[in-house]
């Protein structure tokens, strides 16, 4: 049994960011796929002429619905998807007239698919090698958590078969294809759930490889890979929640997760081992809990009202259900004492991966269970009453929940679910990224995906005559431009591979050439300030484009220092809405003329006479400093050195 | 099942190429084109697709077409599985709620996909229906009748005669409410005609179409249908109905009176008003809220009067500046027995139509005018261009939707042929299309 010696050769230890724990990948059977999704800068939606931007504030308008799962030819109904209906979710949207037309409300049949968007898409397709299809076909999958007004998502394959190259490795890309990208999520309260609108029918690619991918690193190579080629068509968006990366990632004896909204690609080698951490130690809590004796036919599903235990409970949160005339119903799991609280990844139990369950089947907000009590104001007391009261032995864990009787079984049938696969391993399933690499439950796999044909958009045949125009016009490949950004603009292969990551390269080279400042200073400002800008927490996505050519503009004419970038840079963020020129007023970083810059090296110079009579021209470096930490930010370093050289010089003579 | 249905849509090249290895819809086929291969589900092709590409369902569950050529190799490698379809166990019937009978017309009011090759297909009978739409057993016991399968464009006035007559032998048999799935576009002028073709009604008929297709996760068409079944089912009004979302939200569902309820918008859900009037009723969920006193009762003791004939030989001309009057010389001389003006504001059309509007009269032919404007009474009196036409013998039509309008000279027409009768039966009330007040709203 592989996976057995595996396990006992392996101590997992949970990693910390930075401590990562070294795994032989090779052996743990690894495998990663990623699907890429990647907005497009379109001037319209891919399936009508509304703006594909966000809005802030207050809808417009809004309107209510309800996604009915729809039957399939065999009589299935996708189980999760009719569970949610009869709970009676509905979904409450938000919209704009700006960003929404009826299209997005579905209100009105979608228009034809965007061709702008279509030839951004097949020129990522041909810059990796897949061949694009004869005929397009628009198809409806089916997803019907509210983020589709219509309760699917319209989708074409636009490509097949290509292949990447990452450090010397064959990636093939199954597909590329082109498809509208979702309503966001804006809250949800009990079985209401808020989607606003603005953000459906953006056009989004979607690059999907196979599994080949052997290690965390690997995967982080690959999406970095692709993200290179898909900004080198620059027509794609940029900004938080522009790029989202899924992953599907198994390995031997564990299952397959599919793990959605990896929002920063520097997140992606820790998901994939936090993942494989989890597989592991779920695989190792199967094999325990079979050592302990736990088995599925105890795990009965038989409830208990302990309401009466926590009568007097100092607990605030039971407290505060039972005043509502909610109950306590509680579940006993023979066994499983001391697994709810084994950590599978940093701050996620067996008992949260049970917590997620009952929130999504039962609409609780939590559950409690004796791995963890006393606490939360449960006393020992509590505890020990409530063992009793459903008869659990020292090995036993026992779970509850506070909420209306129906909630609570929900819940519980959840838990007992989760605690069954438990002891099979790792189960199947779909999760989100965490914002710290972690994941969470988000719903079962879907079963084969449940696509038809769109049949209010007209297939679209590919001509050779588009083909021909799309590759007459592709850009510049990733590893030919960084080679001639060093070797045009001599940046050093460090640099300029930070260029090509940060995805600059174009406004970098508009900027040298329309400014003339250094490529060097240029390229500086647009990676390492803006990372540094970033690490004090300034909102970097909001300097756009043109106020970063006007600053540097301003430097080339001389009207602003190349040292006070930054700080112009971080005012400007801190005051959304301002010019440059009231941020160089503001800052007092208006260069200051030749006469001024003299004078002040002058008074610098008359009242360090001493210094400069006792030490001569090493005096230098002394003035210097002390005429920087006066001007910086209002004079160039060189120019200032130049005239302190001049002047020292003078009085030697 | 003859050769064309095996492989549905395609022709010439790719039709050629498939018969020749034998292939059917659902098979797994292997297409090879130079380097490139695709292996797929053969999936139909739409009719308006060209005769080069064959659609293949990848696994993926994606559809592709592949362009073929004489060179393209096409293999058969599997034979296709015809899904077995097993209905969810029904729910069981309750003996004791009342019983509607569901007349289909056409329009899918409640469908399944074939998520395999992509066909959607209708559920018409009862047990269809219950298993697609459960809720429905809690409402009613359901009784169906497939009367037509139209595109309600293609919908006659001898569709609503046979309509009319489905109706009558359904209350016979007791029922205790009927409802008409219909394709929405003509579903107005249907609802009007049978308002006029089943008077002295004891239970209600409601008609009940959707404005997005039933295969989708987000279609109207459950909601009204449940509203629908409910109405028949338990409303206190005994009247011919329409029922569809009352705004674009799935909260409410309007109850239009039939004469009185205008298709206003060619796609939105709530595209259906009622026109110079209140809706009927409003049904939340489980409630019906009647919003007007002035109905016709329910009363199974009732005795319906079946009036299905109607008249074809009716027109309606729309007025626009510019148009060529011989138009109506034409209808006159074509036999017409009616003809409805759609004229401007109050009730105007210019001077240029007088003429033949005079030779019309005078050729014994009904003329009537309704308003283009929708909203509004027709007045011919305010303006001198009014009391001109009403001189010439315009029969000025209140606050009558110009379509039940043409609707009602086609009843009349098929009822009497004596011009005298006509014209008082056009304008008396029979089933609520006139009224003296015009609420504001
Ligand atoms: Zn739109």
């Amino acid at each position: 049994m592989p996976g057995k010696s595996l396990i006992e050769r392996y101590t997992i230890e949970l990693p910390t960011k930075g401590d990562h724990v070294r795994m032989n990948y090779e052996e743990i059977g690894l495998k990663v796929g990623l699907e890429i999704h990647q907005q497009l800068d379109t001037s319209t939606k891919l399936f009508c002429s509304c703006k594909p931007e966000l809005f802030k504030g207050e809808p417009e308008f809004t309107f209510l619905r309800r996604l009915r799962p729809t039957q399939s030819e065999l009589g299935q109904i996708d189980p999760a998807a009719y569970f949610e209906f009869q709970k009676g979710v509905r979904v409450l949207y938000e919209a704009d007239s700006e960003t929404s037309c009826l299209v997005e409300m579905d209100e009105e049949p979608p228009h034809p698919l965007s061709i702008e968007a279509l030839e951004i898409a097949l020129t990522a397709a041909l810059m990796m090698n897949a061949k694009p299809v004869d005929e397009i076909h628009t198809m409806r999958k089916t997803v019907i958590d509210g983020s589709n007004t219509t309760g699917f998502q319209r989708t074409c394959v636009v490509a097949l078969n290509g292949e990447i190259k990452v450090g010397g490795k064959r990636v093939p890309i199954q597909h590329v294809s082109l498809e509208e990208d979702a309503a966001r999520k804006t809250g949800e309260e009990g079985t209401l759930i808020r989607y606003r609108i603005d953000r459906l029918g953006i056009p989004l690619i979607e690059i999907a490889t196979a599994p080949v991918i052997n290690t965390p690193e690997e995967a982080g190579e690959v999406a970095l890979a692709i993200g290179k080629i898909l900004r080198a068509t620059g027509k794609v968006r940029r900004g938080l929640g522009t790029i989202r990366q899924d992953l599907n990632i198994s390995i031997a004896g564990g299952a397959l997760t599919e793990i959605k909204g990896v929002q920063e690609l520097e997140l992606i080698p820790l998901v994939v081992e936090y993942e494989v951490q989890r597989q592991l130690n779920l695989i190792k809590i199967s094999r325990e809990l079979g050592q302990t004796g736990a088995r599925e036919e105890d795990l009965q599903e038989e409830f208990y009202d302990v309401t009466e235990v926590f009568r007097e409970t100092q607990c605030k949160v039971i407290r505060k259900s039972l005043d509502k005339g909610q109950r306590v119903l509680a579940v006993k799991l023979p066994k499983f004492s001391g697994f709810l609280g084994r950590e599978l990844m940093p701050g996620i139990r067996l008992g949260t991966e049970m917590a997620d369950r009952a929130r999504f089947w039962g609409r609780v907000g939590g559950i409690f269970h004796t791995d963890e009590l006393p606490a939360y104001g449960i006393t020992v007391q509590e505890v020990s009453m409530l063992k009793k009261h459903v008869d659990a032995g020292e090995k036993d864990a026992v779970v509850f929940v506070v909420d209306t009787l129906e909630n609570a079984k929900d819940a519980l049938r959840a838990v007992l679910e989760r605690a069954r696969e438990a002891l099979k391993g790792v189960p199947e399933e779909t999760r989100a990224a965490n914002p710290d690499g972690t994941t969470r439950y988000m719903r079962p796999r879907p079963g084969a995906a449940r696509m038809y044909p769109e049949t209010d958009i007209p297939p679209i045949q590919v001509t050779e005559q588009l083909i021909r125009k799309i590759f007459a016009s592709l850009p510049e490949p990733p590893e030919q431009k960084l080679q001639r950004l060093m070797k045009d603009y001599r940046l050093n292969q460090k640099l300029a591979s930070q260029v090509m990551d940060a995805g600059v390269a174009e406004l970098f080279e508009t900027i040298v050439n329309e400014s003339k400042v250094s490529p060097t200073t240029v390229a500086v400002f647009l990676t390492e300030t803006v990372k540094a800008l970033k690490r004090e927490g300034a909102p970097v996505e909001r300097l756009s484009e043109s106020i970063i050519r006007e600053m540097f503009r301003a430097v080339g004419s001389g009207e602003l220092a190349k040292e006070a970038l930054q700080d112009a840079a971080s005012w400007l963020l801190r005051n959304e809405g301002r010019s440059l020129k009231e941020a160089i007023d503001a800052l007092g970083l208006r260069t200051l003329s030749m006469d001024e810059l003299e004078e002040v090296i002058d008074k610098a110079i008359a009242s360090n006479k001493s210094l400069i009579e006792k030490s001569g021209g090493k005096a230098f470096s002394q003035i210097m400093g002390i005429v920087m930490r006066e001007v910086r930010g209002r004079a160039n370093a060189d120019l200032v050195s130049e005239i302190i050289r001049r002047k020292l010089q003078k009085l030697s003579f | 099942m003859s050769e064309n249905e095996e492989l549905s849509g395609y022709r010439g090249l790719a039709f050629e190429a498939l018969k020749k290895i034998e292939a059917e819809i659902g098979d797994l086929i292997c297409i090879t084109k130079g380097t490139q291969t695709y292996e797929g589900i053969l999936i139909p092709r739409s009719e308006y697709g060209d005769e080069a590409h064959i659609v293949i369902k990848l696994r993926s569950g994606y559809n592709i077409g592949v362009q073929i050529t004489p060179e393209t190799r096409i293999e058969k490698i599997g034979k296709g599985e015809k899904p077995a379809f097993v209905a969810p166990p029904l729910p069981e019937q309750k003996p004791a709620l009342p019983k509607v009978a569901i007349i289909s017309t056409g329009g899918t009011i409640a469908s399944r996909v074939d998520y395999r090759t992509g066909a959607v297909r209708p559920a018409l009978s009862a047990s269809d229906l219950y298993s697609v739409v459960p809720e429905l057993s809690n409402i009613a016991r359901i009784d169906t009748q497939i009367l037509f399968s139209l595109y309600s464009e293609n919908i006659t006035p001898a569709h609503w005669s046979e309509m009319a007559k489905a109706v009558a032998a359904q209350i016979a048999n007791g029922v205790d409410g009927v409802v008409i799935a219909h394709g929405t576009d003509t579903m107005g002028y249907s609802a009007a005609a049978l308002s006029f073709a089943l008077q002295n009604l004891p239970v209600p008929v409601v008609f009940v179409g959707s404005q997005r297709s039933s295969d989708r996760p987000s279609s109207d068409a459950a909601s009204n249908l449940m509203a629908a079944v409910l109405a028949a089912a338990q409303a206190p009004f005994a009247e011919v109905a329409v029922a569809m979302h009352e705004t674009t939200s799935d909260i409410s569902i309007a109850i239009h009176r039939g004469t009185r309820v205008r298709k206003c918008h060619t796609s939105r859900r709530d595209a259906f008003k009622s026109i110079n009037a209140q809706p009927i009723a409003r049904v939340e969920g489980d409630k019906i809220l009647m919003l007007t006193e002035n109905y016709q009762k329910r009363d199974s003791s009732k005795k319906l009067l079946l009036k299905p004939s109607f008249s074809e030989k009716v027109a309606m001309i729309k007025f626009y500046p510019g148009i060529n009057p011989a138009v109506i010389d034409w209808y006159v001389d074509e036999g017409c027995r009616a003809i409805v003006l759609e004229g401007t504001g109050l009730g105007h059309v210019g001077r240029r139509c007088f003429e033949s509007i005079r030779r019309a009269v005078d050729k014994g032919v009904l003329v009537a005018m309704a308003s283009q404007c929708v909203w509004g009474r027709v007045n011919m009196n305010v303006y001198d261009t009014g009391r001109d036409l009403q001189a010439l013998g315009v029969i000025p039509l209140a606050d009558m939707m110009a379509e039940t309008a043409v609707v009602k000279l086609m009843w009349i027409f098929g009822q009497t042929s004596s011009l005298e009768e006509a014209k008082r039966l056009l304008e008396m009330n029979i089933a609520g299309e006139i009224a003296d007040r015009t609420l504001y709203n």
